[in-house]
């Protein structure tokens, strides 16, 4: 068995020797095409270099092993070509030539193009005799890149803060109708922000109302405290899981929206057009979005509590057998105004702080396809990750103030 | 000696196409010669640029032909179009650049995808379709860092990444000076004579039209169909159709010419 193997691979190799040797003497041609050949033959200081076969890029067929070692002769004065046994050519040809050509003018040897076909020169005209090695690109040290980043952090942190109090005050305007946006912008975005949210929020809230009573009921029907169950929900809905939910589906809905399309806008120079105009571009454009999503987001968060609510109620009157009314009557009790004006409070600042990262990421993205990508990324991670700080910002506020 | 590319015509017969039912041209017919610079010529809106993604299978038409040799591209199998496809490159308008990828990986992804080529013939490809475009610099930038006119380069070195044997070309000089126009129109010719490349060309620019193209067709925004065939120098200078001649000698059909009528070509 085994040396029945070894045999056949011995003939394998001797098979594909031969192959390799006809190949490359132009007698085999491989499908549709002669594998590429080059000889060499030295006439005093020159060397003539004979090609054959085809030099296509679509030839499977490697070329011979480099005969470059002959370059490297002392008396190597001349290189010259006889093409007359070359099949059909293409780039995969000039690059060997100007490759010859390339390590033939460092030594003075005399490269005579005459003896190739007169296309191919034609296209060796074409390039640059020297190809200047492109210089490595310094990686800064440790300390510079930290500096570069502090940097880069301050001047963000300016711009926010400038786009913040930009926004802040053309809002006053636009409370007295000084502000310069289209009303049309601003309704088109408070239905894109508002109204076309609704199912959304509503999927989101009563899933978590319910799993909120489900839970819950676990662990107080061991206690015997099930009509409880009514306070976690109304209390976790109002205070904490409704602000916060609804303002983890705007950051991925709106704030993301919002990015990708003021990006898609600077990549098609929409905003150095309304610059050249005149036209404030924080009025114009960033205003309609950052009202909008400041207005609806409590909103939705009241029609979020309310939904979250129902929620918890299906699941605890349908499967818990507490009474609706009940329910209804320790929901009123646990759920003071108090806790709903700090959640309303909460979905202001969260509202804001989506529409502004999303619009200051869009402004800032850079103008090719995939910046837009990254910037509808980025503005949902932002809008996420700071809803979640900002709302443990107001959790040590409320503990402090009592609320 | 043969250069890569073996004669074959492309024949158009009785292609017509359009978007949604609505017709955009109908019974179009042309021949285009092997290694002949040919130009789909007409006013704005007549569908130049739909007849092109016709030609390059990026629109189904609703009837006719494009025959490359003995092959109908629109009766061929999935797959056999699919490795046509690699007999044809395409420069898009403005370049169609991957915004992702450096100049040089635009070039690259091609023969990568398409050849069994190991990196380094890959790289030496790349930087030989470069230099050729006359790209001497800017081949690790991402295409936003490049101007309008080296977009254009790195599009035209990727659409011949594949030595093709033939290339289709749309309005491969808008957006140029005049000067980097002319310097591209000569590009062309040198490739086209080098390689012995078919082109086909989409272009309003009156004086790359004059200056390279050896032959083409007139679509007609009104009649929806060809309405003339011939060299434009040939159309400018014989043509009757009233169409044609004003779009050829920048003059209103009323007869007053139009101020930058008096720069022609």
């Amino acid at each position: 068995m085994c040396a029945t193997g070894q045999s056949r691979q011995s003939s394998i190799r001797t098979l594909a020797r031969c192959h390799h040797f006809l190949c490359s003497s132009g007698l085999v041609v491989s499908g549709d095409s002669a594998a590429p050949g080059l000889s060499t033959q030295d006439h005093g200081g020159d060397t003539l270099v004979t090609l054959s076969g085809d030099w296509t890029v679509h030839n499977d067929e490697s070329r011979p092993a480099e005969p470059e070692a002959w370059l490297h002769r002392h008396d190597l004065r001349a290189i010259l070509f006889d093409s007359r046994q070359l099949g059909r050519w293409d780039s995969s040809l000039l690059v060997y030539l100007a490759g010859l050509r390339r390590n033939a003018a460092p030594r003075s040897i005399r490269f005579d193009d005459s003896g190739i076909p007169v296309a191919a020169r034609r296209l060796l005209a074409l390039l640059p005799e020297h190809t200047a090695a492109a210089a490595p690109t310094p990686r800064p040290v440790f300390l510079e890149r930290l500096g570069r980043a502090a940097i880069s952090t301050a001047t963000e942190w300016v711009a926010v803060t400038a786009l913040l109090g930009g926004q802040v005050l053309e809002a006053g305007a636009a409370i007295f109708g000084r502000a310069r946006m289209r009303r049309t912008d601003l309704f088109t975005c408070l239905y894109d922000a508002g109204i076309a949210a609704l199912p959304m929020v509503a999927l989101v809230n009563v899933l978590v109302g319910g799993i909120l009573a489900f839970v819950g009921a676990i662990e107080l029907r061991r206690f015997g405290a099930d009509i409880y169950i009514a306070n976690l929900v109304g209390i976790a809905q109002v205070r904490e899981m409704a602000a916060v939910m609804t303002a983890i589906v705007m950051a991925g809905r709106t704030g993301g929206a919002y990015a990708a399309e003021i990006a898609s806008m600077q990549g098609s120079n929409e905003l150095d057009a309304l610059s050249v105009l005149g036209v404030p571009i924080q009025d114009y454009l960033i205003l309609p979005r950052v009202l909008a999503l400041t207005l609806m987001t409590p909103l939705l968060y009241l029609y979020g509590s309310c939904v979250g609510i129902l929620g918890g109620f299906a699941i605890a009157v349908g499967m818990l057998d507490i009474s609706p009314a009940l329910f209804i009557a320790q929901t009123r009790d646990a759920v003071t105004l108090s806790q709903i004006a700090f959640g309303l409070t909460k979905s202001l600042a969260f509202g804001a702080l989506i529409a502004i990262a999303g619009c200051r990421i869009g402004l800032k993205a850079g103008r090719s396809a995939t910046d837009v990508g990254h910037a509808a990324t980025s503005a949902v991670v932002v809008g996420i990750v700071g809803v979640i700080m900002v709302d443990a910002v107001f959790a040590v506020c409320a503990n402090a103030l009592d609320i | 000696m043969e250069t890569s590319h073996p004669a074959a015509t492309l024949e158009v017969r009785g292609l017509a196409f359009g978007y949604g039912g609505e017709p955009v041209q109908h019974d179009v017919s042309f021949d285009v010669k092997p290694g002949s610079i040919f130009a789909i010529m007409g006013a704005s809106g007549c569908g130049k640029s739909t007849l092109l993604r016709a030609l390059t299978g990026l629109l189904r038409p609703s009837a006719g032909t494009v025959r490359f040799g003995a092959q109908d591209y629109w009766s061929m199998e999935d797959k056999e179009r699919e490795t046509f496809g690699r007999r044809v490159g395409v420069l898009f308008q403005g370049g169609a650049l991957w915004s992702s990828m450096t100049a040089a990986e635009n070039v690259a992804l091609p023969l990568q995808m398409f050849t069994r080529k190991n990196k380094s013939s890959i790289d030496a490809l790349v930087q030989l379709k470069l230099s050729l475009v006359g790209l001497a610099s800017g081949w690790s930038s991402m295409p936003a860092d490049l101007s309008g006119g080296m977009r254009q380069r790195v599009g035209l070195a990727r659409a011949l990444a594949l030595d093709p044997e033939i290339l289709f070309l749309d309005e491969p000089s808008a957006g140029l000076d005049p000067v980097a126009a002319k310097r591209f129109d000569d590009l062309i010719l040198e490739l086209r004579d080098g390689f012995g490349v078919t082109v086909v060309m989409v272009s309003h620019e009156l004086a790359s039209l004059f200056g390279i193209c050896d032959d083409g067709v007139f679509l007609d925004a009104q009649t929806h169909t060809a309405i003339a065939h011939g060299a434009p120098k040939t159309l400018r200078d014989q043509s009757d159709n009233p169409a044609v001649h004003a779009f050829m000698t920048r003059e209103q059909p009323n007869g007053g010419a139009t101020q930058a009528g008096a720069d022609r070509p």
